[in-house]
């Protein structure tokens, strides 16, 4: 294949995977942003999407998109269930003091890792994607007769790997709307800018923090079951995720969400385009690299204020 | 007669601070401050800095909790509920330095104001009518206002609750005189209305044109309750506390 069309394939590789991870990443901003906490235990919430997903999609033995459409709605719906729980019963008991935090979702990312893999077992499980075509794309280039249209072989994308970048976009749309034009956005932005204040006007700051955890879980497990159609499910999916989306927000600026999105982007996007010219090992290398370049040089990211 | 010109003696006192002790961790900040608030009365707290003004405020607004003591409105205990049920009570909050949510626009700061008692969109206009410099800057950032602008916002947005009470945390610092007439008319009218409203303010000056009853308050324990008029008519009082 020659280097155009082969940047075209990578790239579109690339916007699947940024899909994903800007959905991921977006679910831990949003619970950096509103509560201030680390969650180490982000890749877990991701795990448990993608196997329920497949234990959901396997219980029901018909058609695979009636399997896929009941796990987009129950799988995210189980895990947001699952952190508010632990909100409540582990991150709220030690008051959110960010050291003990972090080692608290240690103790999750683990309880809930090894949890799968006993319910589960530690098999690699694949779900079949509700609808694949093949869709071969075309590629221009300028011949002795102008500009002609051939279709390189190999270059090609399937319909569903489409549709989890579209997913994407509407969820992310979806998000930004809640945030931005309702009533429940508007009290976790304002719980965001002064928890204290928002208690004196009248914000029950528990239960906001209780559902901020569990739309940040969600948000991760609806990533996670649109890939697993593509990757397979496993116990120990969350390692990368977790690396990835924590790459993101660092470099996006803390708590940014439209700086979450730019990052996944380019990170997704590099991330794609570089394992496919030359490897994975690579990609992940580029990737570190930058978050130590954006820690160096613009410490509050590339859409996030400077601490006044 | 309105109620509110009745002499402010053999009213009931609408907010009561009965010997609160306070402690941030183990340090120890109030040690038994008693105060009354009543009905269409402007009570002001004085005391050097550090001397534990803000944190009676904040103890009001149960963001502090109690070691000892208790808070009633309207003979109800208020003291130990959950702090973001004491608003619902109708007590407005205005704290030290404004704190307004800095990125949420003015319409959406008021909008936060209005959430606690359900208030509708007329409450809305009531505080907008009472500040039409706020209505020329809806949607503007709150941290984008001038100071005077922020506290306009800052007194609209706790108006919204239609208080009973109203905690005023040095409302007029660092303001430019025609804006600290501008608070000080509303704080006025708004006691007029009926209002129990708790100031706290360093400028004497200002506390002896408006104030019904003076605390003083020194280590986290108040000295001595005064009229005003008592006051105005002893200035030695406040060389004494104040060391002004």
């Amino acid at each position: 294949m020659e280097f155009g069309p082969h940047l075209l394939l990578a790239s579109l590789e690339g916007a699947v995977s940024a899909a994903v991870l800007a959905l991921t990443a977006m679910g831990l901003s949003i619970v950096f942003g509103v509560m201030r906490i680390v969650n180490v235990a982000h890749g877990e919430f991701f795990m448990l999407g993608a196997v329920l997903a497949w234990w959901i999609a396997s219980m029901i033995g018909a058609h695979p998109a009636v399997g896929f459409v009941v796990a987009i709605v129950i799988a995210p719906l189980a895990v947001g269930v699952i952190a508010a729980v632990a909100d409540k019963v582990i991150l709220q008991r030690i008051g959110y003091d960010p050291e003990r935090t972090i080692v608290a979702t240690i103790g999750l990312l683990y309880i809930l890792q090894q949890a799968a893999l006993m319910t589960f077992g530690p098999d690699a499980r694949p779900v079949t994607p509700p609808f694949n075509q093949r869709i071969d794309l075309p590629w221009f280039e300028f011949t002795k007769n102008g500009l002609g249209l051939f279709w390189p072989w190999g270059l090609s994308i399937t319909s569903y790997k489409l549709f989890v970048v579209l997913a994407a976009i509407l969820i992310l749309t979806g998000v930004w709307l809640l945030m931005t034009r309702t009533r429940f956005g508007l009290i976790m932005r304002a719980t965001q800018q002064d928890r204290e204040m928002s208690q004196a006007f009248g914000v029950p700051v528990d239960n906001v923090f209780a559902y901020v955890f569990g739309l940040g879980a969600a948000l991760a497990a609806i990533g996670a079951v649109l890939v697993v159609p593509v990757q397979q499910a496993h116990y120990l999916m969350g390692h990368d995720p977790l690396l990835l989306s924590f790459i993101v927000v660092i470099i996006g600026g803390l708590g940014s969400l439209p700086g979450t999105v730019i990052a996944a982007v380019l990170i997704g996007m590099s991330d794609g385009i570089i394992s496919v010219f030359f490897s994975p090992t690579l990609a992940k290398i580029v990737a570190t690299m930058a978050v130590a370049m954006v820690l160096v040089f613009r410490p509050q990211g590339l859409v996030g204020k400077a601490a006044s | 007669m309105r109620p509110s010109r009745l002499p402010i003696w053999g009213r009931p006192p609408m907010l009561k601070v009965d010997g609160i002790q306070v402690a941030y961790g183990k340090v120890q900040a109030l040690f038994g401050v008693t105060l009354e608030v009543k009905p269409g009365e402007i009570l002001c707290l004085l005391g050097r800095n550090g001397a534990g003004k803000t944190t009676v405020m904040k103890s009001i607004m149960g963001l502090l909790p109690l070691t000892g003591g208790a808070i009633f409105l309207n003979g109800e205990v208020i003291s130990g509920i959950p702090a973001h049920e004491i608003p619902r009570k109708r007590i407005g909050y205005v704290p030290q330095g404004r704190r307004l949510f800095p990125e949420l626009t003015v319409s959406e700061n008021i909008e936060i104001g209005l959430l606690p008692c359900k208030s509708g969109s007329d409450t809305r206009d009531w505080v907008l009518e009472m500040f039409p410099r706020l209505r020329e800057r809806l949607n503007q950032q709150a941290h984008t206002l001038s100071g005077g602008e922020q506290q306009m916002l800052a007194m609209a947005r706790a108006l919204c609750l239609h208080p009973q009470v109203l905690l005023l945390d040095e409302p007029t610092e660092g303001l430019q005189p025609s804006m600290i007439e501008l608070i000080r008319q509303v704080t006025v009218n708004m006691k007029n209305e009926g209002l129990g409203v708790l100031l706290v303010e360093q400028r004497v000056d200002a506390v002896l044109s408006v104030a019904d009853q003076v605390a003083f308050i020194e280590h986290g324990q108040n000295l001595e309750s005064l009229s005003a008029e008592e006051l105005r008519g002893d200035p030695d009082k406040i060389h004494r506390y104040l060391g002004v």
